[in-house]
């Protein structure tokens, strides 16, 4: 019944855009990500622009201006542990929101959940993979792998075929974001130009400062009760300003890395020092000890490995 | 001999957009939807042949009217049905179950006299498609 009412109902002659802009409750999506998200200025500023496209695309349909769904299909593209995963929770979420996924739930696969491994295999789980996403977003992380050029017999390739079919034919059921490294998914949409030509919106995600960094490592020990001491919040950022010269850095990841080892030295030193009953001050503080202790203030993992192999010999 | 089995099954056909509500209802209440297909429609054949396996963990609806299509391009002459699973304890059994595709021409079903001992007759009916083998039923 509600189908015909609305077919019948005369079109609106004017859009608010504020009121919708409040009643799908974009403002508070955006919102929850100018607060939560540390830094990111210029994906913050993408993403307002792609509501802001959405909800005029929306109010032009009311209208009867347009009627095809604008293709939604994005590309992630930063280092590791830019936030990526995170912003794609978002995404999601906003596009729930304004009606254009139905469900806005967030499939996170990578190669391994969509490739098979022999003949035949690929199409099914590809498949099935697709249809769990649909109503939501499916979100392809480092999705150059699909793509193995040495390999003319890699079964990557029948999958991205299957995926820019449904890409295509069932645009109003699934958003597919594909995340990765910058240059190496430059190389893959290179290679792939049916990919490139079916994405809308590309978004770069920049490192994040050190400064940055840093709130993020306080907010991260906050949300787990703990707490720098005065020192210890000192010698973080010198920890920042080392770890990022030093191989395999990973942003926020690696900050949450350092932090989860300077949690474990610190229940090591409890258990080593305490002589007394503890408060749960000195049970949720992390001092200068526990972050001083790591090898990366003596020279990074090579280091190590350089004396075990001398000591070796 | 239209056939009438499950539910929704004296109302017209469904369109897509109406299986896919109908599918979503079931997914909402926590059911497994899945499809199945048969060229046997006795209405005591409760087991149809599966396509593919039942969506446990699809939280919308436009995966089984996918694969519904899917079904009907191998299966286009044939009866498929979407059926609703509930797992939970005490049901463990199918709560829904409706045809989404059959065959252009239903021939239906022939009444079977078997004369017993005395005077006594047993009835049971007879799908007139049955006749021919498996596969080869349905144009």
């Amino acid at each position: 019944m509600t189908e015909t009412a609305e077919e019948t109902a005369p079109r609106p002659e004017t859009v608010d855009l504020a009121r919708a802009f409040e009643e799908s409750g974009t403002r508070e999506v955006l919102r929850e990500l100018d607060e939560e998200m540390i830094g990111l200025a210029p994906v913050k500023s993408r993403i307002r622009e792609t509501a802001a496209l959405l909800l005029v695309d929306q109010a032009r349909r009311q209208m009867g201006l347009a009627t095809e769904t604008p293709t939604l299909h994005m590309s992630f593209t930063g280092n590791p542990g830019t936030g990526k995963t995170t912003v794609a929770l978002k995404m999601a979420s906003l596009l729930h929101r304004l009606g254009y996924v139905r469900k806005g739930h967030l499939v996170t696969v990578t190669r391994d959940d969509l490739v098979g491994q022999y003949i035949g295999h690929t199409a099914p789980k590809t498949k099935e993979v697709l249809k769990k996403a649909m109503g939501g977003v499916l979100f392809i992380d480092e999705a150059y792998y699909l793509y193995r050029p040495e390999n003319e017999r890699d079964y990557g390739q029948e999958a991205i075929e299957i995926l820019l079919q449904v890409m295509e034919n069932n645009r109003d059921d699934l958003v597919v974001i594909l995340a990765g490294y910058a240059d190496r998914m430059d190389r893959f949409f290179e290679s792939n130009p049916g990919f490139r030509s079916r994405i809308a919106h590309h978004i770069e995600f920049p490192d994040y400062t050190d400064g940055e960094l840093l709130q993020i490592s306080e907010i991260m020990l906050a949300e787990q009760n703990y707490a720098f001491a005065p020192e210890a919040r000192a010698a973080m950022a010198d920890y920042i300003g080392l770890r990022r010269h030093q191989p395999h850095f990973a942003n926020a990841r690696s900050i949450r890395n350092a932090l989860d080892r300077a949690r474990l030295r610190q229940a090591n030193r409890l258990f080593a020092e305490a002589k007394g009953p503890l408060d749960a001050e000195e049970l949720s503080t992390i001092t200068e000890t526990d972050l001083r202790a790591s090898r990366v203030f003596r020279g990074g993992l090579g280091t190590d490995r350089a004396r075990v192999a001398q000591a070796a010999e | 001999m239209r056939l009438t089995q499950g539910t929704f099954s004296f109302l017209p056909d469904f369109t897509d957009e109406d299986i896919r509500l109908q599918a979503q209802y079931a997914i909402d209440k926590g059911w497994a939807v899945s499809v199945e297909w048969t060229d046997d429609p006795h209405p005591r054949n409760t087991y149809w042949e599966m396509w593919g396996h039942p969506m446990f963990d699809n939280p919308d609806a436009a995966a089984v009217v996918f694969e519904v299509n899917e079904c009907r391009k191998e299966h286009g002459a044939k009866y498929i049905r979407v059926i609703a699973f509930d797992a939970s304890p005490g049901w463990e059994s199918i709560r829904m179950s409706f045809i989404v595709n059959r065959p252009k021409e239903e021939p239906g079903f022939r009444l079977v006299r078997q004369e017993g001992e005395g005077r006594s007759v047993r009835y049971t009916i007879q799908s007139y498609s049955a006749d021919r083998p498996e596969g080869a039923r349905y144009a």
